[in-house]
């Protein structure tokens, strides 16, 4: 296939070569700019379906990789590079583009080729991070992403939209630049920007960093990616840039761009810097279970039932960062897995939220009421969507959280205890805020005569509800892929596990035990 | 002595820059039309700026001018923004009814006196650079002498101006006392550590942080800026200020007793100058004081590339990029800021009424491409990449950082984020607010040619070093514009 060569770069640009297409159509030619940005979303989509043939089950580093030169001095590249976790991380992120292209239909109105183009523009940046190989192309992206999803809060939000869209832009600004701080500083100390090189200098001992200054660098990096997460108490952009997003804006926010910061973690803080994370992890767990319980009890008492989706995903973000931190196998995998299914579930939670505000015009819980009657088609894929949200098994979000809990309970059975409660609390809130909004008798007239799902949104929910399924029953078929990159990540970075090498099977029980004991010490430390 | 054909040639595009002023002057009773004005000055610019092409590097009139790659590449610089701010004048002051022939000429010797200052290599030499500049200055700040904010702002600038000049030449007289020159060269030589030197440098330094707008003695920037022609305004914040720079670095980095011991001055002076011009920038409700503050702001970051060259003075390795931040940020932050006040200049229309951020609101739509290419610009200010500002950021980020300032590049980043606030603040008002009350039929207009002509130019240089900085890099970066320079 001619394309293989350079299918990353083809997989990153294409969807800004449809938004050149777009731009040369005429503004009020609405139905081809619809279809024309549908079209290539979809195209999209089956290019990133190449990624799973290109990267092999079990394949450990980055089976496909992408290089050219950039700029000499300093030596910037164009270092590509995808593995198993950002496979279905771009997946995620080209299937989810064309849903927003369908779900905006009825929501935007006003300058259709801009929202298309940043949608589109927004998906390049969003790829582009998940390929990137090179701190500074990494960072590139990073940022580039920031103004097409500022744009799309600010012009295509609700009413208290620019306020939203500044304050996002700050918070992710605040963060990223003290990360550049962090990855110039690694240059100077390295001479390279190249991901992999320092990545080799560190593990072999090439570049030794001083505790202080990894810790100092690891924060550098996280920070930016807790705002990203984003990770208590760093949250409080979230809910307005939710709230006040159009419905295709709250999909790809709470569906891919918080993925980043838990990618970023993975990616780099973890390989970069493994010292500092393990002694960061027991502040980094607890940040993230106040986070869990927290978000879903905020979750509860909303009025409103887009902020109410907004802060579940406070909650399950902070599953996923509590698995990566917990340094196990399972538990990484379980990250993975739920960063996948929080993208699919919350993603389909916005989208219904999003058809119920186009026909009511409102996210208040006490406008809805008893609305199964009028329209129960409607209320069977929200129950369905809540339920693969709220972590029932045989659907998506279960598999996630059961491989955290597990992985995080080997390491500290508190923190899975305390983790585990958010669980039973998502149920709550879920249901909770279903029962008000589908069941009971209908409360406002209005609500007698709103039409059920139209033919378009049909296509749409069903699409996710297989996915759905599908992850829930079929989800060996994911971990297979990302299990191997999860498990040498955690290798890498582990302590523990060179301990548990140093004591093979060769050794008496005794000695098992004991490694075992240094093994929770470490962990605990 | 008599000055040779090689020493002329090294001046020779101050001459004709000169020459073109003195010429337009000379032709103005006879030529009606200001297209041609506007034609014989931007020829003016584009030929002293081309005839560097054919300079041979060396020093002229024994000493006292250096003519080296690093002059050659503020030549180009400052007769690129000359060449543009002509361009952008020019439906300027059809506008305001203005006379071109004096504005060109003026313009033209202001240009002369930038060159002579990036290339004098002897003091003074550059005071008769600053002052050239400066005192053309001080007039073009008050072109629209029918406007109150125009003569304000002409005076501020004359008086106090006057007053750093006074410490500049104090500075150059305490030098001469204690080495009994005034050539660099000759100062490289002298005792570091003589008191009355460093007395006399502090007082360049004053005297030049003033014309660099750097804190404390930025007062006079925003109601200058403001006050003056928008074009003015535009040359004010990239030549002078490029030229100024240029001195400074030659100044505090070939000589000796000029750096280490400097190094907390700059350090001091660059973290008050980036709050200074961040915070200002915060509260203004003015594009155009906007504007002027975040100059001051940029001054401050290059101040920050300043502390890590003169740190790392005695280490040429590190020191090399320290130089060439300056010079790519210098370059990226003009070309930039020319862009962006030549649109300001556009939207301002007739007396320039519209200035304020209520009056972008809706420019998106009203006005697409003007819209774009300020977007464009803001957002080189701000440092996001694929644009010349993100590039001239990390240089300095890179800079400090390897001098081992991460203090610095850390409040820089502060910083960043403080400026990000505000011209994002514009662009949010540009495309997500609408325009209240009826919007004026003649800020309805979208640029006049020429101007769309300078915006573009300055659109594509900001993108091209932001994709491509390879080349500039590699002149800055050249080991040729460095030891000369030393």
């Amino acid at each position: 296939m001619a394309l293989s060569g350079h299918l990353l770069t083809v997989v990153i640009f294409f969807p800004a070569l449809g938004a050149l297409a777009l731009l040369l159509l005429r503004g009020d030619d609405e139905l081809w700019i619809r279809r024309l940005a549908f079209v290539v979303s979809a195209a999209e989509f089956l290019f990133s379906l190449f990624l799973l043939r290109a990267v092999p089950i079990g394949a450990t580093g980055y089976p496909l990789e992408e290089f050219g030169h950039w700029i000499s001095a300093p030596p910037i590249n164009y270092h590509l590079g995808v593995d198993g976790i950002s496979m279905f991380l771009v997946i995620l992120t080209t299937f989810l583009t064309p849903i927003c292209v369908l779900v905006s239909s009825p929501g935007v109105h006003h300058r259709i080729k801009e929202f298309h183009v940043m949608l589109l523009l927004l998906e390049v940046g969003v790829v582009g991070v998940f390929l990137s190989l090179d701190l500074f192309l990494f960072f590139l992206f990073w940022e580039i992403m920031l103004i097409p999803m500022a744009f799309i809060i600010g012009i295509w939000g609700h009413e208290r939209r620019i306020y939203a869209a500044v304050k996002f832009v700050i918070y992710t600004m605040a963060g990223s630049i003290l990360m550049l701080v962090g990855i110039v500083w690694l240059y100077n100390a390295t001479g390279t920007f190249d991901l992999p090189t320092i990545q080799q200098l560190l593990q072999s001992g090439v570049l030794v960093l001083s505790e202080r200054t990894e810790m100092i660098l690891f924060l550098a990096f996280f920070v930016a990616f807790a705002i990203k997460v984003p990770l208590f108490p760093l949250h409080t952009w979230l809910p307005d840039a939710h709230v006040e997003a159009p419905t295709a804006g709250s999909v790809i926010l709470a569906g891919v761009l918080l993925k980043m910061g838990t990618y970023g973690m993975i990616r780099f803080c973890l390989p970069l810097f493994p010292e500092a994370s393990h002694r960061a992890a027991p502040y980094v767990a607890a940040l993230a279970i106040i986070g869990i319980i927290y978000g879903a009890l905020v979750a509860m008492v909303q009025p409103n039932l887009k902020k109410l989706v907004a802060y579940s995903s406070v909650s399950h973000l902070g599953f996923v960062v509590l698995g990566i931190f917990a340094f196990r196998d399972i538990s990484m995998q379980g990250a993975v897995y739920q960063m996948l299914a929080h993208g699919i579930s919350t993603g389909a939670l916005f989208l219904l939220v999003g058809m119920l505000y186009d026909r009511r015009h409102t996210f208040e819980i006490s406008e809805y009421g008893g609305l199964a009657t009028p329209m129960p088609r409607l209320a069977a894929f929200f129950l369905f969507v809540a339920l693969s949200s709220l972590g029932l098994p045989m659907l998506n979000g279960f598999v996630g959280e059961y491989l955290i809990l597990v992985g995080t309970y080997q390491v500290h059975w508190k923190w899975a205890a305390w983790a585990a409660t958010g669980v039973i609390l998502s149920a709550c809130y879920l249901l909770w805020s279903y029962q008000r909004v589908f069941f009971g008798e209908v409360t406002h007239e209005k609500n007698r005569e709103l039409p059920d799902t139209s033919a378009r949104e049909q296509w749409i929910l069903v699409t996710v509800a297989v996915v759905i399924l599908w992850m829930g029953l079929g989800s060996p078929f994911f971990t297979r892929r990302f299990a191997a990159p999860c498990k040498a990540l955690i290798e890498q970075t582990n302590p523990n596990v060179m301990h548990e090498v140093m004591f093979p099977d060769v050794a008496g029980p005794h000695d098992r035990e004991h490694a075992k004991n240094s093994v929770e010490r470490l962990a605990s430390r | 002595m008599i000055p040779g054909f090689a020493d002329l040639q090294r001046v020779l595009p101050e001459l004709i820059w000169c020459g073109f002023g003195v010429v337009l002057m000379l032709v103005q009773p006879f030529v009606k039309s200001r297209q041609a004005l506007t034609f014989i000055a931007m020829v003016g610019a584009a030929a002293g700026t081309l005839v560097t092409f054919f300079g041979i590097p060396g020093s002229g009139f024994s000493g006292l001018i250096q003519f080296d790659t690093f002059s050659l590449f503020f030549h180009w610089l400052i007769g690129l923004i000359t060449f543009l701010v002509i361009l952008a004048s020019d439906s300027y002051l059809e506008r305001e009814n203005l006379d071109g022939a004096e504005f060109y000429a003026l313009i033209l010797f202001a240009t002369a006196g930038m060159g002579v200052l990036s290339s004098a290599q002897e003091l003074l030499t550059a005071f008769i650079g600053l002052e050239m500049s400066s005192i053309s200055s001080y007039v073009l700040a008050g072109y629209r002498r029918d406007s109150i904010k125009a003569s304000e702002s002409a005076v501020k600038y004359f008086l106090l101006g006057s007053f750093a000049t006074a410490f500049f030449l104090y500075g150059i007289a305490l030098i001469y006392g204690v080495t009994g020159s005034t050539n660099l060269a000759k100062l490289a030589e002298a005792d570091p550590a003589n008191n009355l030197l460093r007395l006399g440098l502090t007082l360049i330094l004053v005297g030049l942080g003033f014309k660099v707008a750097a804190a404390p003695f930025q007062i006079w920037t925003p109601d200058v800026y403001e006050g003056a022609p928008t074009p003015v305004t535009a040359l004010f914040s990239a030549g002078p200020k490029a030229a100024t720079f240029a001195l400074l670095l030659r100044i505090f980095s070939s000589v000796h007793a000029a750096t280490n011991f400097w190094f907390w001055a700059f350090w001091i002076l660059a973290v008050l100058t980036m709050f200074a011009g961040n915070l200002g920038a915060l509260v203004q409700g003015n594009v155009k004081r906007m504007l002027a503050y975040s100059s001051i702001a940029h001054a401050g970051y290059t101040l920050v590339a300043f502390a890590a060259v003169t740190f790392v003075r005695s280490d040429p390795e590190a020191v090399a990029p320290a130089y060439a931040a300056v010079l790519f940020y210098l370059a990226s932050y003009s070309l930039v800021s020319v862009g962006a006040f030549t649109v300001v200049s556009e939207i301002g229309g007739r007396g320039e009424r519209y200035l304020t951020f209520d009056d972008y609101a809706g420019l998106g739509t009203r006005q697409p491409f003007a819209a774009a290419a300020l977007t464009l610009f803001l957002l080189s200010l701000l440092g996001l990449p694929i644009t010349a500002g993100f590039f001239g950021k990390l240089y300095i980020f890179t800079a400090a950082i390897k001098s081992n300032l991460v203090w610095l590049a850390i409040l820089m980043a502060v910083n960043s984020v403080i400026g990000a606030y505000y011209y994002f603040r514009l662009i949010v008002v540009m495309y997500m607010r609408e325009h209240k009350g009826a919007v004026p039929s003649e800020a309805a207009l979208g640029l006049s040619p020429t101007a769309a002509m300078v915006v573009t130019v300055a659109a594509i240089i900001t993108l091209y070093l932001g994709l491509a900085p390879n080349h500039i890099l590699g002149i800055v970066l050249s080991q040729n514009l460095m030891l000369s320079a030393r």
